[in-house]
């Protein structure tokens, strides 16, 4: 028996802010699950069951929230699942609820992942001390600079590289309004004359700090059917893991990634990235993670994705727009950022993207990482069901 | 069957000797021999394993994303199929199973670790309340389960005897297992919070389980008599305890219907039940009467590491599959205060002709 389609049928997102002192946990993960729910024209009590994500607990300083949160997500007397795989953890999250849909086990799945990093300091959270280990990082920055550092050396590209891509992201987030910064002023010089943080990362090359939660209903063919608004629908979805740190690692394109890339082309039948998917929502936390990633994903072939950025093929209005939501460059909630990236992707081949709808787009690919470069979740949405 | 789209079974089980402290031991170190046992049970090697689910928590372990070093012992390279769940190992499995009904996957390794002696798990456990209302409190989780045993003793289903007898009977059962960490005749002990003894609740430890799962015929190669998954079903209720009813188990008994544990008597069932109150609840809930054996293992009142306990059930209730001591058997995983969280699955081994 084939696995049973599986339809994204409503999005929502809350406001991303750098503290959303508005609400309570609980209330932002209800904001975006309400969002959802609208835009599916569904109710609590269509639910089958619930997914959630996020990443470490220590961020919000509750432990296993979901416990707590079972009652502002309608859960009670459902079935509840807590994912976390680090930073991966948004796209790993909407693909386990998938899962309960290709098997059978439910038909309407409400999947949601969030973050409310105004809870604690995100960047000393994640710098806690391992034992055995030498304290020698200081937040995410410190841990990726040096593979930032390494795929300059080893493909050339020029330094202005960086500063093209946040320029490009920050302008993206202009239209759209869930995101978190909104930098009207923003130029190129601006970026390029940001303090440097962790070099090569300028200060403007960085992600936020920001509070936000993303949802999204998923539903089976006949969910589908009876959606109001046209379905995106799920043509492949994998996660691919490697261990942090071994030797012979590959630190700029990690062959988890290589793989987990490979998996979902050939669930989707894609043979030519490049030509067959006309956007792609990745997950560029520092601003050169866009040129390594086109690599790793098979956009572009080893040391030409920066070419790709620098040609402007990645702009809005190139021929494979990355990131037109303004990407985790213009709002990270960690633990939601993944989902946001295959929400965005969805919704642009819903056609409904706004301001930042990319015209035409019929195939989207939704990219996430996380921990050292190690967990990988990706799925591929398609305007069309899938033809098996 | 028909209830799901592929007969899915456990076809191996291990756990490490629970003790009360591993100082020496990492994570990591802790869980290895327990994945390598699984592999050689069944002669598999990391590389054959289609998927890869764990469950674990950071608040434990005192460092954010600790999962990822228990990732170096599965030994994920080349790169591997896997995902990861803040809660008991028995919804790893749960999402280890419905990876293998879809068909992206024929086998699944599951593990599940916690090490509760770095820190005071009591008051650990308290950080999973409500972080406005009731953690600024810290009502630890000892003092919580006290509130619901006293509940069932004021509505008249069970007294300190009864409750009594639960442990005593847990510990003798327990002198079976050898990876208990408290067996045999176990004082009752002091009052720790009315009305629970020492003897009521469970022992604090350290410890980690594996489990593999396979499909169809490739559980029938690899393992004589597997334990086949007929239904598998979890469920949660509202979170604050002043609106639940706390001598009630209703997402318990919830989970065993969807699962069809009422459709025909188990023969043993392996309940995750920490405190000895719970397991009061639980049969209440399950409709278990005197035939069947509850927790021949000695349950979780003779070993208790948190975020494996609940995997442990499954894999107990398996390996009787395994070894021919049960036909058809209940396993029951429990998260959150006061039972708030429960998985139920209904195992069964091929009648021999």
């Amino acid at each position: 028996m084939a696995e049973e389609p599986v339809a994204v049928v409503g999005i929502g997102q809350t406001r991303h802010r750098a503290a959303r002192r508005d609400v309570s946990l609980a209330g932002l993960v209800r904001e975006a699950a309400l969002r959802a729910l609208a835009d599916a024209e569904l109710t609590w009590a269509d639910i089958d069951a619930v997914v959630i994500g996020k990443a470490p607990d220590f961020f919000e300083g509750v432990m296993m929230p979901e416990l707590y949160l079972a009652d502002a997500l309608g859960a009670v007397g459902k079935p509840m699942l807590r994912v976390h795989t680090a930073g991966s953890v948004g796209g790993s999250t909407a693909l386990v609820a998938a899962d309960l849909i290709a098997a059978r086990v439910h038909t309407t799945v409400l999947t949601l992942a969030f973050e409310k990093q105004s809870e604690s300091n995100a960047m000393w959270g994640l710098s806690l001390p391992v034992p055995f280990q030498q304290p020698l990082l200081a937040g995410a920055g410190g841990f990726f600079a040096p593979h930032i550092r390494a795929y300059m050396r080893r493909t050339g590209a020029p330094d202005t590289i960086g500063a093209l891509v946040a320029y490009k992201d920050r302008r993206n987030a202009l239209r759209n309004p869930y995101a978190h910064l909104h930098e009207h002023g923003i130029t190129l010089a601006k970026v390029q004359e940001s303090p440097m943080l962790w070099d090569p990362i300028r200060y403007s090359e960085t992600c936020p700090s920001s509070d936000g939660a993303c949802a999204m209903i998923l539903a089976d063919r006949a969910g589908a059917a009876r959606a109001p608004r046209p379905a995106a629908w799920v043509h492949g979805g994998a996660m691919r893991s490697e261990p942090t740190l071994f030797a012979g690692k590959d630190f700029v394109s990690p062959r988890a990634g290589k793989d987990c890339a490979a998996a979902v082309y050939r669930q989707a039948r894609i043979t030519d990235p490049r030509r067959e998917i006309d956007v792609v929502e990745m997950y560029v936390p520092f601003s050169w993670y866009e040129p390594m990633w086109l690599e790793n994903l098979g956009f572009a072939a080893e040391g030409e994705g920066w070419k790709l950025t620098e040609s402007g093929v990645t702009e809005l209005d190139g021929d494979l727009p990355v990131n037109p939501s303004g990407g985790v460059l213009s709002a990270n909630p960690i633990g939601a950022s993944g989902m946001i990236r295959f929400a965005e992707a969805a919704l642009q081949v819903r056609g409904q993207a706004g301001e930042h709808q990319i015209d035409g787009a019929r195939r989207a690919l939704g990219h996430a990482y996380g921990g050292g470069s190690q967990f990988f979740a990706m799925w591929l949405v398609g305007s069309e069901p899938p033809t098996t | 069957m028909t209830r799901y789209a592929r007969d899915v079974a456990i076809i191996a089980f291990a756990q490490t000797d629970h003790q009360r402290r591993s100082d020496e031991l990492s994570e990591v170190e802790m869980v290895m021999p327990v994945l390598h046992q699984v592999l050689r049970r069944t002669g598999l090697r990391t590389g054959d394993i289609g998927f890869t689910c764990s469950g674990s928590s950071d608040y434990l372990a005192g460092r954010a994303f600790s999962f990822t070093m228990a990732l170096d012992g599965v030994g994920a390279w080349p790169p591997i199929s896997e995902s990861h769940v803040e809660m008991d190992g028995a919804w790893a499995l749960y999402e280890a199973w419905v990876k293998i009904l879809t068909g992206a996957a024929d086998t699944a390794l599951v593990y599940a670790y916690g090490k509760s002696s770095p820190g005071e798990v009591r008051d650990v456990l308290s950080r999973q309340l409500d972080p406005y209302y009731t953690a600024p409190l810290w009502p630890d989780s000892v003092a919580l389960a006290a509130l619901q045993a006293q509940a069932l003793i004021d509505a008249g289903h069970t007294d300190e005897r009864e409750l009594a007898a639960i442990g005593a009977r847990s510990r003798a059962d327990a002198a079976a297992n050898p990876y208990a960490q408290l067996a045999g005749a176990v004082p009752r002990g002091d009052m720790v919070v009315g009305p629970l003894h020492r003897g009521d609740c469970p022992p604090i430890g350290d410890g980690a389980a594996a489990v593999l799962l396979a499909a169809g015929d490739r559980a029938r190669e690899l393992c004589e008599r597997p334990a086949w998954i007929r239904g598998m079903d979890h469920r949660i209720e509202a979170h604050g305890l002043g609106v639940r009813d706390l001598t009630d188990s209703p997402s318990t008994r919830l989970a065993a219907e969807r699962a069809g544990a009422f459709e025909r008597p188990v023969d043993t069932a392996e309940l995750h039940a920490p405190f000895t109150s719970q397991e009061v609840v639980l049969r209440r809930s399950l409709d278990l009467d005197s035939r069947v054996r509850v927790n021949p293992s000695g349950g979780a009142l003779s070993a208790n590491p948190v975020m494996a306990a609940g995997l442990i059930r499954l894999g107990e209730a398996a390996a009787l599959i395994h070894r021919g001591e049960s036909d058809r058997a209940l396993a029951h995983a429990t998260s959150g205060p006061c039972l708030q969280q429960n998985l139920v699955a209904v195992l069964e081994g091929d009648s021999h002709g």
